[in-house]
C-alpha cells in the first residue's frame, strides 16, 4: 500500500518567548514554549498531539497556523494543487494569505470562537466572503450544504451564537472550518469544554467529515483515549520536546518512554478493579523556563540513571516509525495499555 | 405553554442589540434617565418656541422677581383658568428690600400658544409663536427673574441647550481623538502604544482646572462668543479624550487575542474586515457605555469654567453663565432663585449617568 | 450506626424570572466516615448546588425549599445527636462555625480559595485559630505538619509562600491542606480535578485517598469525569437535573449499571474495548430547560431504552431499591425487574 501524501512535515520547529523585566524591558530569558518538535501529517489521516498542559501542544498548532512566527525550524506545507512545498515558517503575511484556505483550525472554546454579533449564517459564510469562493446564491447553497454536514438546521442559520448550547457552537465551528474544504485541520482540544456524552457527538461528527471529504487532522488534546480513538500516530509531548512518536496501536501496547507509561496509567478507568496499577508520578511537570538537564522528564522519572541528568537523549528509531526519545528505550519493558487495563 | 414558546423562539433568534435593548428595559433607573434625556434634548430643540420670553428680554419693572405663583383659585375661592395675578415692586421702608406684593384685583389668565417675543427659529423661519404665556402688561415667570428682570425659565431652558449641546460636541471631539489614538495604541502595539500611553499619563498628571484655565487664558478676549464656545469644547476634548483611548486599548487588546478574531485571521480576513467588522462591534457597546459617562463630566466641567469666569461669556447663555450670577452670599441669600440652574445641572448629570449604568450592565447580555 | 451526613428529599429552587429552577429536586443520600460518595452529572445537572447547601452557601437566589442535611454532631457532654443543616440560617454564628470545623470543602480553583494577599501558611494559620483554641505557634506547627501531610516538599519554607508562588497542583494540595486543618468529619470536594493534568489528578486522587485513611473523614466528590469518580468513590450517585438517576456502590454501577442514562453516559467515553474510530454512543438532544416542570423522567426523550414509551413519561419520579444498596429511577428497569 502507497501512503498517503505528507501534506505537513514539521521540522526541528522550535518557539521561545522572551521574558521582559524592567522599564527597558530588557530580555531576562526564554520560555521555551517549543523546542524541537518534528513530524508528518499526510492525506487524510489523524495525527494526535499529545501532551500536558504548558508542554508547548497549543502553541505548535498556532504556529502552523501561522499565529505565531516560529524561532527556529521549518514547517513545510504541500498545497493540495501539486505546487511545490511550502514553508509556512518563512513566509510573508501576503503569501501566506492564499495557503489560509487549505489549513483550518477548531478552537477549545466554543464560546469564544464564536462572534457573538454575528448570526451563523455570516459566520460560515465569512471565510468563503473573505477569499472570495462564492457569492449571492452559490454562497447560500454553500453555506446551507455546510450546516447539513454538520447535522444543524436550516433554522438555526438566522439564530446568533448565544443561542446554542456548546455542542452546537463546537458544530458552527467544524463547520466554519470546513467552510473552504480544507486539507488540514488543526484541532485544539476541541472536545475539552463538552459534556462527555456531547464530545461523543462531535468524535463521531469529526471521523464522519473525515471520511466524507478526507481531510488530515492535527488532533491536539490531552486525553490519551479520544487520541487513541482518533489518530492513525501520536506525537507525545514534555516540555516542549518530543518524548515519543509513534503509530496509535504499538504506542498503547508497549509504550518505550517511562513518561507515556506513567501517563497512560493514570488516565482515570471506569474499572475501579484496575486501580492498583497506578504510576504516580512525583513532582510537577518541569519549567519550561528552566528546563532540567540532561532528558527533561528525568527529575520525575522512575527509570532514571546518572546519565539521564546530564545527557539529552536523542529522538531515535526503536522500530519502524516508532521514535522515542529515552536513552534506555531498548532495556526498558514498559507496560502497555492492555496489561495495565487502563481506559485508554 | 404555546406563548413559552413563541417567547424562547423570540430570544434564540435575537440578535445582540435585542438582548442589550431587553436588559435594559428591566433597569428601571436607567429607563427614568432615558426619557429624561429624550426630554431634555426635546426642549433644547424647541426652546425658543417652549420659553416664554428670549433669553435677553429684560422687564425693568421685575428685577429680581420671586416666581410667580400660578393659581386656579381666585380671591372669593372660586375655580378658575390658571392664572397669575400681576405684581407691584414696593420698596420696605424698614429694610429698603425690594418685594413684589400680588394685585388681586388683576388677573392674567395663562395661555396657550401665544404671541410674544419674536424669534428665529434655529434662523430658519420668524415666529412669536410661544407655547404658554400671559397677556400684556402681566408677567409669568415660573422660576423668577435675574438682576435684569430676565425670566429664569427661558434662560434655564437656552442654558439647557448650550450645556447639553457641548457636552455633545466635546464629547465628540473626544471620541474621534480617542478612538484613533487609543486604536493605533491598542491594535499595533509595540512603540506607537508606548509614546501614546505616555502622552496619555502625562495629560493625566495636569491638574484640570488649571490646564483649562491656562488654555482659556490663552484664548484672545476679543473673540466672537461663538468662537469662545468651540475653543471651549475643543479645551474639554483635548483634556477628556484620555479616558477613552485608554477604555479602546484595553478593549482592543482584550478582543485581539479572542479566538472568533484569530478564527477570521485565519480564515484569511483582512485587517480592514478584522476592525471593521470583529473588533468595532465588539466594543461598540463599551465605547457608547463611556460616552454616555463622560457626557455629564464635560457639563459639569463646561459649567465649573464658566462658574469661574473664564468659560463662556454671556451672551451665550450656559448653566454654568446662568450660575455665575448667584456668585455671591447676599444674592443668594435674598434671591434664592437664581441657584435653579443648579437642578438642572443636577438632572442632566444624573440621568447621563443612570443612562451609563444601566447600559453597562446590559452591554454584555452573554454574562448571566 | 449514624452516618456521618444524611442528605434526605433536598430541595433547591432559584426563582428567576424565567421561572422557577429546580436545580436540586428531591436528593437522598448518606456517607459513613472514611467512605467516599460520588456524585456524576452533566453540566447542569444541579451536582455543585448540592455541594453547595450543605456548606449552607448557595448563592442567591437559591433557596434550600426543602429537605434535611443531618450532620452527626458530638456535643461538648458527649452526647450525640444530629443537627439539621437545611435549618441553619446560613449567615448565623452556628452555621459559620461549622463550616470549616466540621464540614469543608475544596474547590477547582484554587486560586478563588485564598486570598493572594496573604502567604498560605497564614490562612491555613487564621483558618485554624478561627475554630480552635490554639496558640499562634502550635497553629504554625500544626499547619507545617498539614502542609507535609499533603505532600508539599520543605512545608516549613512553604508555609511562607504566596498563592500565585505555588504550581496548579501544589496550590491544590495546600488548599486540601487548609480544608482538612481542623479535622472536619465531611470533605466536599467539588470538581478538585478538573483543572488539572492528568498526572496531577492522579496524584491528588491517591493523597485523597491516603487522607481519608488517616483522618477518617467523609468524603462527597462532585465530577464531571466517570474515571475520577470511579477511582476515588465507595458509592456513586448519577444525578441529572436535579434529580438521583441512579445509585450504587462503585463497582456494582460501573460494572451493571441499570440505567439508561448511567449506561449511555459509560458508554460515550471510548475504552479499551472501543474499536478504533469507530462510532460512540451518543446522547441525542439535550438537557432540558431548567425551568421545565417535569413530572416523570427527566431523560425522556433522549432515552434510546424507551422508545417513546408513555410510561415513562406518565410515571412520576420516584427512586426504586433494586438491591441491597443500589436504587435506580427508571421505570422501564423497576417495572421490569
Amino acid at each position: 500500500m502507497s501512503e498517503a501524501q505528507v501534506l505537513l512535515e514539521v521540522k526541528d520547529l522550535k518557539k521561545h518567548f522572551p521574558i521582559h523585566r524592567g522599564v527597558f524591558k530588557k530580555v531576562v530569558g526564554h520560555v521555551k514554549a517549543v523546542d524541537g518538535v518534528s513530524f508528518r501529517l499526510r492525506a487524510g489521516e489523524t495525527l494526535g498531539l499529545v501532551g500536558e498542559s504548558g508542554c508547548g501542544k497549543t502553541t505548535v498548532g498556532r504556529m502552523i497556523m501561522g499565529a505565531y512566527r516560529p524561532t527556529s525550524g521549518n514547517v513545510w506545507f504541500q498545497p493540495p494543487n501539486g505546487q511545490p512545498r511550502i514553508d509556512l515558517a518563512d513566509i510573508r503575511p501576503k503569501q501566506m494569505k492564499p495557503l489560509r484556505r487549505h489549513i483550518q483550525m477548531v478552537f477549545q472554546d466554543p464560546f469564544a470562537s464564536l462572534n457573538p454579533r454575528m448570526t451563523v449564517r455570516q459566520i460560515l459564510a465569512e471565510p468563503l466572503v473573505v477569499n472570495k469562493v462564492a457569492k449571492g446564491r452559490e454562497l447560500e447553497a454553500r453555506v446551507r450544504e455546510l450546516v447539513e454536514l454538520v447535522g444543524l438546521k436550516l433554522i438555526h442559520l438566522n439564530r446568533y451564537p448565544h443561542a446554542f448550547s456548546g455542542g452546537q457552537r463546537q458544530r458552527i465551528s467544524i463547520a466554519r472550518a470546513m467552510a473552504l474544504y480544507p486539507c488540514v485541520i488543526v484541532a485544539d482540544e476541541p472536545t475539552s469544554a463538552l459534556d462527555v456524552s456531547v464530545q461523543a457527538q462531535i468524535v463521531n461528527l469529526s471521523l464522519e467529515i473525515q471520511d466524507k471529504i478526507g481531510v488530515a487532522y492535527l488532533f491536539i488534546s490531552h486525553d490519551l483515549g479520544l487520541v487513541r480513538h482518533f489518530s492513525k500516530k501520536i506525537v507525545l509531548m514534555y516540555v516542549g520536546r518530543v518524548v515519543e512518536y509513534a503509530p496509535a496501536e504499538p504506542l498503547f501496547a508497549r509504550p518505550r518512554h517511562p513518561y507515556t507509561e506513567a501517563l497512560m496509567s493514570n488516565v482515570p478507568s471506569t474499572r475501579p478493579e484496575m486501580v492498583g496499577h497506578k504510576i504516580i508520578l512525583e513532582g510537577d511537570p518541569a519549567d519550561p523556563i528552566n528546563p532540567p538537564s540532561g532528558c527533561p522528564f528525568h527529575p520525575r522519572c522512575l527509570y532514571a540513571e546518572e546519565m539521564c541528568a546530564t545527557v539529552e537523549p536523542p529522538l531515535m528509531e526503536v522500530e519502524p516509525e516508532h521514535l522515542v526519545a529515552c536513552h534506555f528505550a531498548d532495556v526498558l519493558n514498559l507496560t502497555g495499555c492492555d496489561a495495565l487495563g487502563c481506559a485508554v | 405553554m404555546n406563548q413559552d414558546k413563541i417567547r424562547a423562539e423570540k430570544y434564540l433568534n435575537a440578535s445582540t442589540r435585542q438582548l442589550i435593548w431587553w436588559r435594559y428595559k428591566k433597569h428601571l433607573l436607567a429607563m427614568a434617565g432615558l426619557f429624561c434625556i429624550a426630554g431634555l434634548y426635546v426642549v433644547t430643540i424647541f426652546c425658543e418656541f417652549l420659553a416664554p420670553y428670549d433669553k435677553a428680554t429684560f422687564h425693568v419693572d421685575a428685577i429680581y422677581a420671586p416666581p410667580s405663583s400660578i393659581r386656579i383659585f381666585d380671591q372669593d375661592g372660586k375655580i378658575r383658568r390658571p392664572f397669575v395675578y400681576a405684581c407691584t415692586l414696593e420698596i420696605d421702608t424698614e429694610t429698603q428690600q425690594m418685594c413684589y406684593v400680588e394685585d388681586t384685583d388683576e388677573r392674567f389668565p395663562i395661555r396657550l400658544f401665544v404671541r410674544g417675543d419674536t424669534y428665529e427659529f434655529w434662523g430658519l423661519w420668524e415666529s412669536d409663536l410661544h407655547l404658554f404665556g400671559v397677556d400684556a402688561p402681566g408677567h409669568v415667570f415660573l422660576l423668577g427673574t435675574d438682576r435684569m428682570g430676565r425670566d429664569m425659565f427661558s434662560r434655564c431652558l437656552y442654558g439647557t441647550r448650550i450645556s447639553l449641546s457641548i457636552g455633545m460636541v466635546g464629547v465628540f471631539l473626544s471620541l474621534v481623538l480617542g478612538l484613533t489614538l487609543g486604536g493605533i495604541s491598542g491594535y499595533m502595539g509595540g512603540w506607537p502604544d508606548g509614546l501614546i500611553q505616555r502622552i496619555v499619563e502625562v495629560i493625566r498628571c495636569f491638574p484640570s482646572i488649571p490646564l483649562w484655565m491656562g488654555l482659556s487664558a490663552a484664548m484672545p478676549p476679543h473673540w466672537p462668543a461663538l468662537k469662545v464656545y468651540f475653543a471651549i469644547t475643543i479645551i474639554l476634548s483635548l483634556v477628556g479624550w484620555t479616558d477613552l483611548a485608554r477604555m479602546v486599548r484595553g478593549k482592543l487588546f482584550a478582543l485581539r487575542e479572542e479566538e472568533f478574531v484569530l478564527a477570521a485571521r485565519f480564515a484569511g480576513a483582512g485587517h480592514a474586515r478584522i476592525i471593521f467588522r470583529h473588533l468595532l462591534p465588539s466594543f461598540m457597546s463599551h465605547i457608547i457605555v463611556t460616552v454616555t459617562l463622560a457626557i455629564p463630566g464635560m457639563i459639569l466641567a463646561e459649567t465649573a469654567l464658566s462658574f469661574l469666569g473664564i468659560g463662556l461669556r454671556p451672551p451665550i447663555t450656559s448653566l454654568g453663565v446662568l450660575l455665575k450670577e448667584a456668585q455671591n452670599v447676599t444674592t443668594i441669600a435674598l434671591y434664592p432663585w437664581l441657584l435653579i440652574p443648579v437642578f438642572f445641572v443636577i438632572l442632566i448629570v444624573l440621568s447621563f449617568n443612570f443612562v451609563g449604568d444601566g447600559l453597562r450592565d446590559a452591554v454584555d447580555p452573554y454574562s448571566r | 450506626m449514624v452516618p456521618t451526613l444524611e442528605v434526605q428529599n433536598l430541595r433547591v429552587h432559584f426563582m428567576l424570572d424565567e421561572g422557577v429552577v429546580r436545580a436540586v429536586d428531591g436528593v437522598t443520600f448518606s456517607v459513613r466516615d472514611g467512605k467516599t460518595l460520588g456524585i456524576v452529572g452533566e453540566s447542569g445537572s444541579g451536582k455543585s448546588v448540592i455541594g453547595q447547601s450543605i456548606l449552607r452557601i448557595v448563592p442567591p437566589p437559591g433557596r434550600i425549599v426543602e429537605g434535611k442535611i443531618l450532620l452527626r454532631m458530638e456535643n461538648e457532654d458527649g452526647t450525640k445527636g444530629r443537627l439539621d443543616l437545611a435549618q441553619l440560617d446560613p449567615n448565623s454564628r452556628q452555621a459559620r462555625s461549622i463550616r470549616g470545623r466540621d464540614v469543608a470543602m475544596i474547590f477547582q480553583e484554587p486560586m478563588n480559595s485564598f486570598s493572594p494577599l496573604h502567604t498560605v501558611g497564614n490562612q491555613i494559620i487564621e483558618a485554624l485559630r478561627l475554630h480552635s483554641d490554639v496558640s499562634k505557634n502550635e497553629a504554625r506547627n500544626r499547619a507545617i505538619e498539614m502542609l507535609g501531610k499533603v505532600g508539599i516538599p520543605r512545608p516549613e519554607h512553604r508555609i511562607e509562600a504566596y498563592p500565585h508562588q505555588l504550581s496548579g497542583g501544589m496550590r491544590q494540595r495546600a488548599m486540601i491542606a487548609m480544608a482538612l486543618v481542623c479535622n472536619p468529619r465531611v470533605l466536599i470536594a467539588d470538581e478538585p480535578t478538573t483543572a488539572l493534568d492528568v498526572t496531577i489528578q492522579a496524584q491528588i486522587v491517591e493523597l485523597l485517598k491516603q487522607l481519608q485513611e488517616e483522618f477518617g473523614m467523609a468524603i462527597l466528590f462532585i465530577s464531571h469525569n466517570l474515571g475520577v469518580v470511579a477511582e476515588i468513590s465507595h458509592d456513586v450517585l448519577v444525578v441529572y437535573f436535579g434529580r438521583v438517576m441512579e445509585q450504587a456502590p462503585v463497582d456494582v454501577l460501573f460494572r451493571e449499571p441499570l440505567h439508561p442514562y448511567t449506561r449511555a453516559l459509560l458508554k460515550s467515553v471510548p475504552g479499551i474495548d472501543t474499536p478504533v474510530r469507530s462510532k460512540l454512543a451518543t446522547i441525542d438532544g439535550t438537557i432540558p430547560e431548567p425551568s421545565e416542570l417535569i413530572p416523570g423522567c427527566p431523560f425522556f426523550g433522549r432515552c434510546d431504552q424507551c422508545g417513546g414509551d408513555s410510561v415513562c413519561q406518565d410515571t412520576p419520579y420516584v427512586l426504586t431499591k433494586v438491591a441491597e444498596n443500589h436504587s435506580v429511577a427508571c421505570p422501564l428497569v423497576c417495572v421490569a425487574g
